[in-house]
């Protein structure tokens, strides 16, 4: 297992890796990486506030791992399937699903997670630790059977590596050879458990090895690594070799959703180490020392970002309140009889009652 | 036409989907080579080849979740769990994602895929290999549940299920496999999910099973009509979403119900049919509708299976104690 794959430090300098720079980023790629990061972190701390607010219901946020999200998204084809967990912001804001839709989502309505098949190769958001990754096997081996050449990736947290199907999940995947990326989002935490609490495993990456392929280990706050490392996994699987696991080490620098109280598991310092290798702030110097953008652009990133997150909302809190008809007509291609009857029932008493 | 196992005819319908349509996959553990434990897909990975039938690892979660994966990019998998009473690993990917996908996404996305499995018991068989959990799946919402009885149900229904836009947990009742047989046409067919079907026609109870427990059902409607007594023997086929037309129209021309089930009784499908009924039909009813049902207890060994079971004779004084009610 080599060391942990990182192009740019925390300080800013840039020093590119030879075993990855043939997937360097261009400095147009560099910029539209900051504004996607940039937009999930604003996009994020307004979802916090709102939910202290009072206008928005119990939220995960993820700020502090705008780098691996955005970074694994770009290194993709924009009709690769992409397989969230519940806290991908960045990479679905990169892939182009509006922001107002994730809103909707975490309002409370299922329409939030209705990503157009066509349109985005998304699948919804789901709660369930780990199980989403064997759908990423799935729909590769589709993709594949079907005589395309559509890749799949498959994010799933440090506390995921530790279910079942993240074992299953990666040895169909290793068997099958499926173009598959399996990408932990190694934020250090699951909720309140330290990483350290699960597993004895000296890396994430290194699970890889006994199913058959590649593992890396990247430095998740360092977007131009992880784009390297994901680029490369998606040439490779794009071409039939297979799939990579990907740990990108990252810190999740809020809590785990807006109910929980963090500073009963980790100390100040430990927080204040990792606001020191901040994604964002790091990829910032990289664009100033190259002159891609001056302080007058990134305050106009930035304020345009709070901007569109506060726009987006507000277009989306009034939303319509779903219909009766909604809660049924999802469930089953054709609605059978005994829910039409259940249906019936429950609209005779709410036209009767109003519950 | 031609003469059919009910195994035969899963066979047939199998081979009926992967030739009608390149969309279809069928896996599972020692489903290729072997043509499976009770030789459900024998023929088929050499007649279809590789890459439409084929085996995969020992792990029903990641067989279920890889099938929901494939459906959702367009394929049409069908996979084979070994027994029913080993899909408990698979149990949340079936819940969690099979079942939910369609209603999550507000159907952006949905999952035409099939769950196989034989079940049911009174085999001699070793633990876990005798359950009949249908009660389970049927309380899931977005799962259809379906197991037939006879040979040309068996292969019409899985064609159904396979052509079916939502997941079908399709249950095979492995005591009727070999026996008994019947003749089948010889091009493929469907019969419709949700529709059960009136076998034998009478006014003098209603007699409703499904599955195994058919064969003791008939036997027991056959009994009652040599003694003049005419049962209205239903076969449900369909758990969920259950035919409550078909039941209801039969109990209100007989007044009495008798429902069988081999699987545990408390909130079973006959708890479930005589809520109904006794919803909707009460100032019909001319009897307590009766359950003929497994008990509460694990399903024991063989040694003391006979505990557990039921024979025609269960269905028989059930159905007597109704009529003379």
């Amino acid at each position: 297992m080599s060391e942990m794959v990182q192009m740019l430090a925390p300080d800013g300098t840039y020093t590119p890796d030879p075993a990855w720079c043939s997937h360097a980023m261009t400095d147009a790629q560099l910029r539209t990486a900051y504004r996607h990061m940039v937009q999930a972190r604003a996009a994020d701390e307004w979802a916090f506030s709102l939910n202290r607010q009072g206008r928005l219901g119990t939220y995960p946020p993820a700020t502090g791992q705008e780098a691996n999200s955005v970074g694994a998204v770009m290194a993709l084809r924009e009709d690769d399937w992409i397989v969230p967990t519940y806290r991908e912001l960045g990479g679905l804001l990169t892939r182009g699903v509006p922001l107002k839709q994730f809103f909707l989502y975490w309002l409370g309505n299922e329409h939030g997670s209705a990503f157009e098949r066509e349109l985005y190769h998304v699948t919804p958001i789901v709660l369930p630790i780990g199980s989403q990754l064997p759908h990423a096997v799935g729909l590769a081996f589709a993709e594949r059977y079907q005589g395309s050449d559509r890749i799949a990736i498959g994010f799933v947290g440090d506390g995921g590596t530790s279910e079942g199907d993240f074992h299953e999940a990666l040895n169909f995947a290793g068997l099958w050879q499926a173009g598959t990326i399996f990408f932990v989002q190694n934020n250090q935490y699951a909720i309140s458990v330290h990483r350290d609490v699960q597993t004895a495993s000296g890396t994430l990456a290194q699970k890889a090895v006994a199913y058959g392929f590649e593992g890396v280990q990247v430095d998740g706050n360092d977007v131009t690594a992880v784009y390297a490392v994901t680029a490369a996994a998606a040439a490779k699987a794009r071409a039939g070799g297979g799939p990579t696991l990907i740990e990108g080490v990252t810190y999740r620098m809020g809590p785990h959703t807006t109910s929980d109280d963090p500073k009963r598991y980790r100390t100040d310092d430990e927080v204040a180490e990792w606001k020191g290798r901040d994604p964002i702030v790091r990829l910032q110097k990289l664009l100033r020392a190259r002159g891609l953008m001056n302080d007058d652009e990134v305050a106009a990133v930035i304020a345009e970002a709070r901007e569109q997150a506060r726009r987006e909302f507000d277009a989306v809190e009034p939303f319509e309140k779903p219909s009766l008809e909604d809660t049924f007509r999802y469930v089953y291609a054709d609605l059978p009889p005994l829910m039409q009857r259940q249906l019936a029932e429950r609209r005779r008493r709410l036209e009767r009652t109003g519950t | 036409m031609k003469s059919a196992t009910l195994l035969g005819a899963v066979n047939t319908a199998l081979a009926d989907a992967l030739e009608e349509d390149d969309a279809v996959v069928v896996y599972g553990e020692d489903i290729g080579v072997n043509g499976g434990v009770f030789q459900a897909t024998a023929g088929l990975q050499s007649r279809f080849g590789k890459r439409r039938c084929f085996d995969s690892p020992i792990a029903e979660s990641g067989l279920v979740g890889t099938a929901v994966g494939m459906a959702m990019a367009g394929l049409k998998p069908v996979v084979e769990i070994q027994f029913s009473g080993f899909v408990w690993p698979a149990f949340n990917q079936i819940v969690c994602h099979a079942a939910r996908t369609r209603n999550r996404s507000r159907a952006a996305l949905t999952l035409p895929l099939v769950v196989r499995m034989p079940y049911g018991g009174n085999l001699k068989a070793l633990e876990h290999h005798v359950e009949s959990m249908e009660a389970t799946f049927g309380h899931v919402p977005g799962l259809k549940v379906v197991i037939p009885s006879t040979p040309h149900d068996a292969r019409g229904l899985l064609l159904a299920a396979i052509r079916d836009p939502d997941p079908v947990i399709y249950m095979e009742p492995k005591r009727s496999y070999h026996s008994p047989q019947q003749t089948i046409p010889d091009t493929p067919y469907v019969l419709p999910i949700g529709r059960a079907r009136v076998e034998q026609e009478g006014d003098a109870v209603t007699l409703i099973a499904y599955g195994a427990m058919m064969r003791e059902a008939r036997t027991a409607t056959a009994w009652f009509r040599r003694q003049g007594v005419a049962v209205e023997l239903i076969d449900l086929r369909t758990i969920y979403p259950y035919d409550c037309d078909a039941v209801l129209d039969s109990v209100r021309k007989t007044g009495r119900l008798v429902v069988v089930h081999e699987g545990p009784r408390s909130f079973g499908v006959a708890a479930e049919l005589i809520a109904l009924v006794t919803e909707e039909l009460f100032m019909h009813l001319d009897a307590p509708p009766r359950r003929v049902t497994g008990s509460d207890a694990v399903i024991p060994l063989p040694a003391a299976e006979q505990f557990y079971f039921l024979t025609a004779e269960h269905i028989v004084d059930a159905v007597r104690e109704t009529v003379e009610f």
